[in-house]
């Protein structure tokens, strides 16, 4: 019985470091930590479920749920000005409330805002709202000549994220990562 | 309105408040949301501790909790209207939920958008601020009755055990200065304030 326990811990600490390597959100929270980025507030999302969770658990992490995206953002601007980093969490209907707070705070302060947004309302979208708001995400980031990357592919996840986030911190300069359902497998009607 | 609540606050003045607040000050963080409330910051006294809103009504508090956070050995005041908190009144119920005991609030209510030309907020006359911030989990709010009480609040919020939140009524008056509008130079300044970097 012992044995068997300490197989299935042994197992289960393989499983987890597998997922650190294989799985889109095992290599979003790796990339966090390599980044020194422990502050994580969020507003959730379908699609974000495990890496949420994942954050909760793993203790190097201070992640919370906001009441609104905006709050996020000051939160994590007013830790990076006090020398913590962070990183905020949102799906596409999320980002849309956003564009004052990007225009008037990350922005023209130049703080290196990190945003991780759950792309909805593309490849299978089931509700016609968030096919809406989502065509609405990219003009506003390049209304602003905000730097944004939409990250389809595993292998890329990791090179897109790393270099973006040191990019933005070197370059005090905010960044939109972009999670495609073609990454995470989206949301689908059936889910 | 023939049931208008009696109030036993007084009604103070902003500037005067935050020149009180300022003056007690060694190197505390202030942030000052948007409007008047910063710019009579600015008008107490420029510090390098000063984090000055230029935009983004409403979120004095969430920054001021992310300073909070980062900084646990700090105390970090905020300075919010009345206006500018009910764009964000879900942000109590973050700070209830984080409870950073070196963070403390400050609400200047006048019922009024002063800087658009004075138009009563929908909450004037009937929505207590500090009552909604109870609610919201923050236990330790209260309205300050006049100057001395807003002292003593103040005071004591560096004691508590938890957030502090700290209503004051004040009057329709405009701000005394207006803070020179340079992001990057206030976020630059604020960074040294804050220990993090050294100016260029």
């Amino acid at each position: 019985m012992a044995a068997a326990e300490h197989a299935s811990s042994k197992d289960k600490a393989k499983d987890k470091s597998q997922d650190a390597a294989t799985t889109w959100h095992g290599i979003v929270l790796q990339t966090l930590k390599r980044n020194e980025i422990k502050l994580v507030p969020y507003v959730p999302d379908r699609v974000l479920t495990t890496l949420i969770k994942d954050l909760h658990t793993d203790p190097y992490f201070t992640t919370f749920p906001t009441a609104r995206e905006e709050e996020a953002v000051g939160i994590v601007s007013g830790a990076w000005m006090a020398g913590m980093r962070g990183a905020v969490l949102m799906q596409t209907s999320g980002f849309a409330t956003l564009a004052n707070v990007l225009a008037s705070l990350a922005v023209p302060y130049q703080i290196p805002l990190i945003m991780f947004v759950s792309e909805r309302g593309t490849l299978g979208e089931f509700n016609y709202g968030q096919a809406l708001v989502c065509r609405t995400m990219r003009p506003v980031l390049d209304s602003l000549a905000m730097e944004h990357h939409t990250i389809t592919r595993l292998d890329e996840l990791e090179f897109i994220a790393d270099r973006s986030i040191k990019q933005a911190v070197t370059t005090q300069a905010p960044v939109a990562l972009i999670l495609s359902p073609l990454l995470t497998g989206g949301k689908t009607f059936d889910k | 309105m023939t049931n208008t609540p009696a109030r036993n606050t007084k009604v103070m003045n902003r500037f005067d408040l935050t020149q009180r607040l300022v003056a007690g000050l060694k190197d505390e963080a202030v942030i000052g949301g948007i409007g008047n409330t910063n710019f009579d910051l600015w008008a107490a006294g420029h510090r390098p501790q000063n984090f000055y809103m230029l935009g983004s009504m409403g979120l004095a508090f969430p920054i001021a909790l992310g300073v909070a956070l980062a900084q646990p050995k700090r105390r970090v005041f905020a300075l919010e209207g009345d206006g500018s908190l009910l764009m964000q009144l879900g942000c109590l119920s973050t700070i209830a939920t984080l409870a950073p005991k070196n963070l403390t609030m400050v609400v200047m209510d006048n019922g009024i958008y002063q800087i658009t030309g004075s138009q009563p907020t929908p909450a004037a006359g009937h929505t207590d601020i500090v009552a909604v911030a109870i609610a919201s989990g923050l236990a330790n709010s209260s309205w300050a009755a006049d100057e001395d009480d807003f002292e003593r609040l103040i005071a004591q919020s560096e004691q508590a055990a938890g957030p502090t939140l700290i209503g004051v009524r004040i009057d329709d008056k405009p701000s005394t200065g207006t803070t020179r509008r340079d992001p990057v130079q206030i976020r630059e300044r604020f960074m040294h304030g804050m220990g993090v970097r050294q100016l260029l």
